[in-house]
């Protein structure tokens, strides 16, 4: 099978031009919701379509394309939308995220920094981060428009009336240069300080028909109080692969005896220091 | 029906349209800095930066105004042959192209609503003046983008620097000269240097 099936990168061309008005509306309103005509895509809601469109749009021949999901490059999910692009479009794939152009990612941001020249392209299941505190378009959009954005401070403070502490662990909500307020889709908190970056982060949300923008070197702020600012939280361990202390870690069931390892979520941040001979404790038990 | 209606578009519509738009979406996230577009002839007074804007983002479903000099019956021809956008008034354009002494005033494009302001008109300014760097006439551009101020020579500061006190609302702006684009969203900030 080769490129010259499809047409270059799957959708159309009116299609892509479409999404790519969308997109340019998006960067010159950063944090806003655009909205757009969101296509069926050959797979499910819920697996990237929004985010498969985006890419779709953005994809030029001299692209190399990494897709990631929480963090991984060899999921089902991640290694089936490279191979659709390896595809339909003819571009070359690497799991490095030194080495990529575009890098489709759902949940994560890459640990190695994003550079000047990278895109992002973030798959965002529910864009609306007012949505679960109304559930009326209509209110939500007059709320965006008039700023109204007390009620994320009532269920930010609500959270440390209940816990003692803002409980929201993911998609932790982000004021984009003091004006709108953004979901950075189901990313970890942790990722948080990584919204300020040097390369375009692009958000599609397929199913909901939304596309969203931070151009490089925005102000993205965490929503938090005075004397409870915002913490970046990760498990507090060292992967037990590579030994790393400073990237996001998954928590990994071993056996049914209660044995359990933590693993850095970002698989080609972890392969990469393993490479470079760190060690973490599970390697060291073994050897 | 002329000869310059029918040629001058995209030899390899996807690719070349996708390049295009990679520099149009650059230029866009970083205000001020230039890009090359390549790909389009379109006729007299359009430069082929400002065709290759049209050729890529113009459609039945997005349409263009034509501007004092540029509303000529070739462009006409050539974009009603080559994209289908239907040609339209100031009030009701997706896209507005021409030089800026045509384009001016500000007033009359499509800002957008404030619930949402996406519904707003991008100017193509043609024959724009894209030397690089602070100097004379160049204004201080900073915001969303912009790690360190840029520099642009924009044809009216004032009316630019209007446009940004909207935001959101607003319009944004690519400036074009032969086959060099730069843009200018109404996020940014604008301020004579």
């Amino acid at each position: 099978m080769t490129a010259t099936d499809y047409n270059f990168a799957y959708l159309d061309e009116q299609t892509k031009r479409m999404i790519r008005r969308t997109i340019l509306k998006a960067l010159a309103i950063p944090g806003y919701q655009a909205p757009f005509a969101s296509r069926e895509m050959p797979m499910p809601y819920g697996w990237g379509t929004g985010g498969v469109q985006v890419t779709a749009a953005v994809l030029t021949p001299e692209d190399r394309l990494k897709v990631i999901d929480q963090g991984a490059d060899d999921t089902t999910n991640a290694v089936s939308i490279r191979r659709f692009f390896a595809r339909t479009a003819g571009v070359a794939t690497t799991e490095a995220t030194t080495e990529a152009t575009v890098i489709q990612t759902r949940h994560r941001i890459p640990e190695t920094p994003l550079t000047e020249g990278q895109i992002l392209v973030y798959q965002v299941p529910i864009p609306e981060p007012l949505r679960f505190l109304e559930p009326r378009e209509t209110e939500t959009r007059k709320m965006h428009s008039l700023e109204e954005y007390g009620l994320m401070h009532v269920k930010l403070y609500e959270d440390i009336a209940r816990h003692g502490a803002i409980a929201t662990a993911y998609a932790y909500p982000v004021k984009v240069e003091g004006r709108y307020v953004m979901d950075p889709s189901p990313i970890p908190k942790f990722d948080n300080p990584k919204l300020c970056s040097p390369a375009i982060q692009l958000f599609g949300a397929g199913r909901e028909q939304r596309i969203y923008a931070l151009p490089p070197h925005c102000s993205v702020v965490s929503l938090d109080f005075e004397d409870h600012p915002f913490e970046p939280s990760k498990a507090d361990a060292a992967c037990g692969l590579c030994g790393a202390t400073d990237s996001y870690l998954d928590e990994v069931i071993t056996d049914d005896e209660g044995g359990r390892m933590f693993l850095c979520s970002d698989t080609d941040y972890c392969a990469g220091r393993q490479a470079a001979g760190h060690r973490g404790a599970a390697q060291e038990d073994a050897a | 029906m002329t000869d310059a209606m029918l040629t001058g578009g995209f030899a390899d519509p996807p690719i070349e349209a996708a390049r295009a738009f990679r520099a149009a979406m650059e230029a866009m996230a970083r205000p001020g800095s230039v890009h090359r577009v390549a790909g389009a002839r379109p006729p007299a007074p359009l430069s082929p930066a400002a065709g290759a804007l049209i050729l890529t983002l113009c459609d039945a479903d997005a349409p263009l105004c034509l501007v004092g000099a540029a509303d000529t019956g070739e462009v006409r021809g050539w974009v009603a042959f080559h994209t289908g956008a239907p040609i339209v008034g100031r009030g009701a354009c997706a896209f507005a192209v021409g030089s800026w002494e045509d384009l001016a005033p500000l007033d009359g494009y499509p800002v957008g609503t404030p619930e949402y302001p996406d519904r707003s008109a991008t100017l193509i300014v043609d024959g724009a003046d894209l030397s690089q760097g602070a100097g004379a006439g160049a204004a201080r551009l900073s915001g969303p983008g912009l790690k360190d101020a840029a520099f642009l020579r924009l044809p009216d500061v004032a009316a630019f620097g209007a446009n940004a006190e909207r935001f959101p609302l607003g319009l944004d702006a690519f400036f074009a000269s032969g086959d060099l684009v730069a843009a200018l969203p109404r996020s940014t900030c604008v301020e004579a240097a």
